[in-house]
């Protein structure tokens, strides 16, 4: 399964400078792997030392808060849509 | 082309958005202003002054870093100043002057003694920001410092992803000052709510989703067009305007502490910023004594962060479902440190249900004649319960903070008031209405 995830600015710096990325994976937590195997340095920007997601860090498959369908164990379709927001808006 | 680009589009004749170069300022050399650098509040890694409120190094929320050897003012000198929240910029995070936004802040806080023998506490203070100006509440102070953090970064193209209020308040104060502004809402808004941005005449776009799910829209916004949105990447200059309502209540009281103070919750900042700035006036020696209980209210339907308190836990993101929309926020950006302010002083939380938040509003207004928006409604009821619990003492003095104004959300309240009677312009059908209403005069009565 491949799907497009989406970067905001400060991390599209740690993936060549690519908003936009192909990651392969069945789950986020999948395409997560992928992409930290090939830019390392994403790795721990997106989940922490026990490989979970950070509660700051949102992601969203498909428009879709992945909070609600499973975290990283949401699964992945080819063409699914990952977009990463830094959770620091609101109010 | 999403429908959002095809908007811009048709705004800028088809020119395509800048990515993340800032425009220029059109008028440099107005400002005298300086926003402080900034620091993450989970690494401490520094961070510059900029439109920027994400820490690189790990992504936590930035904020305003101050000098600690700065010359800050007497209670004579504050005393001194002009009556707007600017008279505490000692503590706002800039190094110069204001340059638009100068009048916001400093509104009444009031003695609500019927409310106080309705709660069972010795005192209730209302902090009345329901009548803020320019646009009848809270978030007037923390646009009128986002806006100056925008116009020092040459920004001229302002915004906001909102459940309302501030949709209303950079619409204003952006028509203000001359700056272009989107802003973004859920599409189910309140009337009154839509009418009160729109009127201002910023280019105002209404979406198909919660509060939640504009919010990510409006954080790929900021990432995308480098506008400054007020709420996203000027959050850390935007955050600190709320802290003058601390500021204020602690100088209304006559420079000391109430005992607990009732705030309302949607993504935690107010109650943060609340605590936040009663600690750096004593820590300054403007007040003394130990600082407040902060209780939190949510609605029912939306209660992330008072769960949170409730079952000692995380905070779990939720569905909002709930009248009171200005605080349907399901993911709440600033929860933990809420729980942080609310834990560490010793408080809690409530979450009144909807039927409860409409009482609450009237509760308000008949004791004390304040009209409140949903929030006041939800702060009130949350007071009740915190009353009957026991969590409010009978010996304390509570400020109830309310944050916007009623007339913005009448649909709330329509249907649980009474009609008002119609009669034709003569007496006789006035005595009969008053003899229905309250029985016959007395004789002592009539005239």
């Amino acid at each position: 399964m491949a799907a497009t995830v989406n970067l905001p600015s400060v991390l599209a710096r740690l993936a060549a400078d690519q908003k936009s990325v192909q990651a392969a994976g069945s789950t986020l937590g999948e395409v997560v792997s992928d992409l930290t195997r090939r830019y390392p340095e994403l790795g721990p920007r997106l989940r922490d030392e026990k490989g979970q997601p950070y509660p700051y860090v949102i992601f969203y498959v498909n428009d879709e808060d992945v909070r609600f369908q499973g975290g990283f164990q949401a699964p992945i379709r080819d063409g699914d849509e990952v977009v990463v927001v830094p959770a620091i808006a609101g109010g | 082309m999403t429908a959002l680009q095809e908007a811009v589009a048709s705004r800028t004749g088809g020119l395509e958005p800048k990515s993340v170069a800032f425009e220029q300022p059109e008028r440099s050399g107005v400002g005298t202003i300086q926003p402080v650098d900034q620091a993450c509040r989970l690494c401490h890694a520094p961070a510059p002054a900029g439109p920027s409120s994400i820490c690189e190094k790990c992504l936590g929320p930035l904020e305003p870093v101050y000098d600690p050897g700065r010359r800050l003012p007497s209670r004579a000198e504050i005393e001194s100043r002009p009556h707007t929240l600017w008279r505490y910029r000692e503590w706002l995070p800039f190094r110069g002057t204001p340059v638009v936004s100068l009048d916001s802040g400093f509104t009444p806080l009031l003695d609500a003694p019927a409310l106080a023998r309705e709660l069972g506490v010795a005192r209730v203070w209302v902090k009345n920001d329901a009548i803020s100006h320019p646009t009848a509440s809270f978030k007037d102070r923390v646009v009128a410092t986002a806006l100056n953090a925008a116009i020092a970064f040459g920004i001229r193209t302002v915004g906001c992803a909102s459940t309302g209020n501030l949709a209303n308040s950079v619409a204003a104060q952006a028509a203000r000052a001359g700056l272009k502004a989107w802003i973004f809402v859920p599409e189910d808004l309140e009337l009154g709510k839509i009418i009160g941005t729109s009127v201002y005449g910023p280019n105002l776009v209404r979406v198909r989703g919660n509060y939640d799910q504009v919010n990510r829209l409006c954080s790929q916004v900021a990432d995308r067009y480098g506008w400054g949105i007020v709420n996203v990447n000027l959050r850390s200059y935007y955050g600190e305007g709320s802290k003058t309502m601390a500021f204020e209540i602690a100088e209304q009281l006559g420079w000391r502490l109430p005992s607990a103070v009732v705030t309302p919750m949607a993504g935690g900042s107010l109650i943060t910023k609340l605590h936040k700035g009663l600690r750096e006036f004593r820590d300054a020696g403007l007040v003394s004594g130990t600082l407040p209980r902060f209780y939190g209210a949510q609605a029912a339907g939306c209660a992330p962060i008072v769960n949170a308190v409730v079952a000692d836990s995380a905070i779990e993101p939720v569905v909002p479902n709930t009248i009171a929309r200005s605080l349907a926020i399901g993911s709440p950006a600033d929860g933990r440190f809420a729980l942080e302010a609310i834990r560490s002083s010793g408080g809690f939380g409530a979450a009144p249900t909807d039927p409860e938040i409409v009482a609450g509003i009237r509760l308000l207004a008949e004791t004390t004649g304040v009209f409140a928006e949903t929030a006041g409604g939800v702060t009130v009821a949350a007071a009740r319960r915190l009353a009957q619990a026991g969590r409010l003492r009978p010996e304390d003095e509570v400020v109830l903070c309310i944050t916007g104004n009623g007339l913005k959300t009448i649909e709330a309240v329509r249907g649980d008031l009474p009609e008002a009677p119609v009669i034709a312009p003569k007496l006789r059908e006035l005595v009969a209405l008053v003899e229905r209403t309250q029985g016959p005069a007395s004789p002592a009565e009539v005239n």
